[in-house]
């Protein structure tokens, strides 16, 4: 297990610098100098070669990205094109917002897909499990972005029981756990959590349905163990990989929440996200980018560090 | 051996009879995937959907009832049902009906076509990664490895972000992102076929790595991977009209199902019900096309 820890850790680095060259490279690929992403477009020609120097853009490639690598280590993610400020600062509070979101969703996603995956794998074949599949599919294939206005037309507009837009009362970006608070929360969660909702029932379906064939669960019935023991050993041997699907999902979510953010204006990274392309602002898309694709690469490790852990099957050495 | 020319040796005669007994069984499954596919009436029915919505775009020009840019500021938002407007008016006054039919051309094509390049670039470099292994295997399966670091939403918006709005530009992203799990899925279904007896005959009868990959590898592996590559028009089409709903596809006055519900958005306190019709639309042809994929992955008997 140690070297297995160490094994994989050395395996993530590569894929770290990886993601972080294609985070460069967006804004190598952006149409235009790349200096129009430092300097405003009206700036004076001297200052422009003045901070193409200063930054180093007169140097080759590979120079330029180890300079920003080494920048970007440090934790300086260059300034805002729009409000001039350090892409950091603008960063930090939004990335609470998305993860307290995703972390709700994906936590509603996967109870509700546990109990829909395990109930229809248990009765397979019956109304619910032609109920839960039919749910699934649907989770899966809805655009959330369209599930998202359609539940404000529902919740907000007709019935005006949730509000529409923002995290709090008054558009203020603070969060608090109080009842204010969590109503700006509802309805955001439940349109994001259809998806690991989906993933997840489809998957515990199949385990659930896998693991009740087998041999032990028959020896386990026949030897007088009651329904309530049954399901304790088909929930540990479930347990793995229905929460190895659970973290992947909470990473997607993360990366995936663009959408659902800028329909319900949840100001997080999406939203930040969604102004930073509007107005065409690389550093806060570079940076915004590069930060959540380090947290998917962290959390991958994570997941299968955990399900290593946890699952004795899995030998990795 | 001089009539050897002329009349087959007892082992061609042989060989003839396999190759006929190949080819019809290979019709044999062929039939036999459709015969599946004809008893399972939610496939059959999503497929009728997908076709009528097909036939409804291409023929958008005959059938609209009204001009998809004329718009009218006397008549805007307009409810459902509007005597001459059946599905109501958008925020500049247009037929509704008229723009989902002419938005469903781009909304299609933008989201069919990154999943088809993506099915052909990805085919090619999986084929060639299982099947020559080695260095070219660690080469590919490693860059693939990199986009899988990032969620398929993130990196969709990330390239079409840097690189502007734009049809084209969405559709470049969105083949980016679909590529790598073509790949993979490509890379491992041939791994699967090369160590088989049959590739190992063929090459031991002296058939070249051409012949043999198109021959025998292809011939086995086309199967899986499009279904697979079918599995996923549902989340493309869901991204592609995402990308221009975030204004980053299509351009106004175009009509696209994303970008309708874009500009809808503000109209949801005057005409809820209109406005979320374009996403409806999306809806209806994701889960079409997901269901379709189910029971072709069933017919043909796909596993994964």
């Amino acid at each position: 297990m140690f070297f297995y820890l160490i094994r994989r850790i050395a395996y993530g680095i590569p894929i770290a610098l990886a993601v972080g060259f294609v985070c460069f490279m967006l804004v190598q690929i952006a149409p235009g100098d790349p200096i129009n992403a430092i300097v405003p477009p009206d700036a004076p020609g001297d200052v422009v070669e003045q901070v193409r120097r200063d930054y180093g853009l007169d140097k080759p490639l590979p120079v330029q990205f180890g300079l920003w690598l080494l920048k970007v280590v440090q934790g300086d993610l260059g300034r805002s094109l729009a409000s001039g400020r350090p892409v950091w600062s603008d960063l930090s509070s939004a990335i609470g917002n998305t993860l307290m979101l995703a972390t709700c969703a994906s936590l509603l996603g996967f109870i509700l897909g546990c109990l829909l995956g395990g109930l229809a794998g248990t009765f397979r074949g019956s109304w619910i499990d032609r109920a839960a599949v039919t749910l699934a599919v649907g989770g899966v294939s809805v655009p959330h972005y369209w599930l998202g206005m359609v539940m404000v037309v529902i919740f907000s507009v007709q019935l005006n029981w949730l509000p529409a837009m923002g995290a709090g009362p008054g558009g203020s970006a603070d969060w608090a756990w109080d009842w204010e608070h969590i109503k700006h929360l509802v309805l955001p969660t439940v349109t994001l959590c259809v998806i690991p909702m989906g993933i997840v029932t489809r998957t515990v379906r199949g385990i659930v349905a896998e693991i009740m064939n087998q041999e032990f669960v028959t020896a386990l019935r026949g030897k007088g163990l009651t329904r309530g023991g049954v399901f304790l050993h088909v929930v540990k041997n479930a347990a793995p990989t229905a929460l190895a699907v659970m973290g992947l999902q909470l990473g997607y979510l993360m990366g995936g929440s663009i959408l659902v953010e800028t329909v319900f204006s949840w100001p997080g990274t999406g939203l930040l996200l969604n102004n930073a392309i509007f107005q065409r602002d690389l550093p806060v898309l570079q940076g915004t980018i590069l930060v959540l694709a380090m947290f998917f690469v962290i959390l991958n490790l994570l997941v299968d560090l955990m399900q290593t852990a946890l699952d004795p099957r899995i030998k990795r050495g | 051996m001089a009539n050897s020319a002329t009349t087959p040796s007892a082992a061609e005669a042989e060989l003839a009879v396999q190759a006929r007994q190949a080819a019809e069984s290979s019709t044999g499954y062929w039939a036999g995937v459709w015969k599946r596919v004809r008893r399972d009436p939610v496939t059959i029915f999503c497929a009728s959907i997908l076709l009528l919505m097909l036939l409804a775009i291409v023929f958008a020009p005959l059938i609209a009832p009204h001009d998809p840019y004329q718009g009218s500021m006397l008549r805007r938002l307009r409810a459902i049902g509007t005597p001459n407007y059946v599905l109501g008016t958008d925020e500049l006054g247009r037929d509704m009906l008229t723009r989902l039919l002419y938005g469903g051309r781009l909304s299609w094509f933008m989201g069919i076509t990154p999943v088809a390049l993506a099915f052909v670039i990805g085919t090619v470099l999986g084929v060639l990664a299982g099947y020559t292994g080695g260095k070219t295997n660690m080469a590919i399966m490693r860059v693939t490895d990199v986009f899988y670091a990032f969620p398929s939403v993130l990196l969709a918006v990330a390239i079409s972000g840097a690189l502007g709005a734009g049809i084209m530009n969405a559709i470049l992203a969105l083949t980016l992102v679909f590529i790598p799990p073509i790949i993979r899925v490509a890379e491992t279904v041939t791994t699967g076929v090369r160590n088989l007896d049959f590739v190992d005959a063929a090459r031991a009868s002296g058939a070249n790595a051409f012949t043999i990959v198109r021959v025998h590898v292809l011939g086995n592996v086309l199967g899986p991977i499009f279904v697979y590559a079918t599995s996923l028009i549902s989340v493309s089409m869901i991204l592609a009209s995402g990308l221009s709903f975030l204004g980053l596809g299509t351009k106004p006055p175009e009509p696209e199902w994303g970008l309708m519900l874009n500009t809808l958005r503000t109209a949801i306190y005057v005409q809820p019900w209109v406005a979320v019709l374009p996403g409806a639309c999306i809806f209806i042809t994701s889960i079409c096309f997901n269901l379709v994929s189910d029971g072709l992955r069933q017919a043909m008997d796909v596993k994964g």
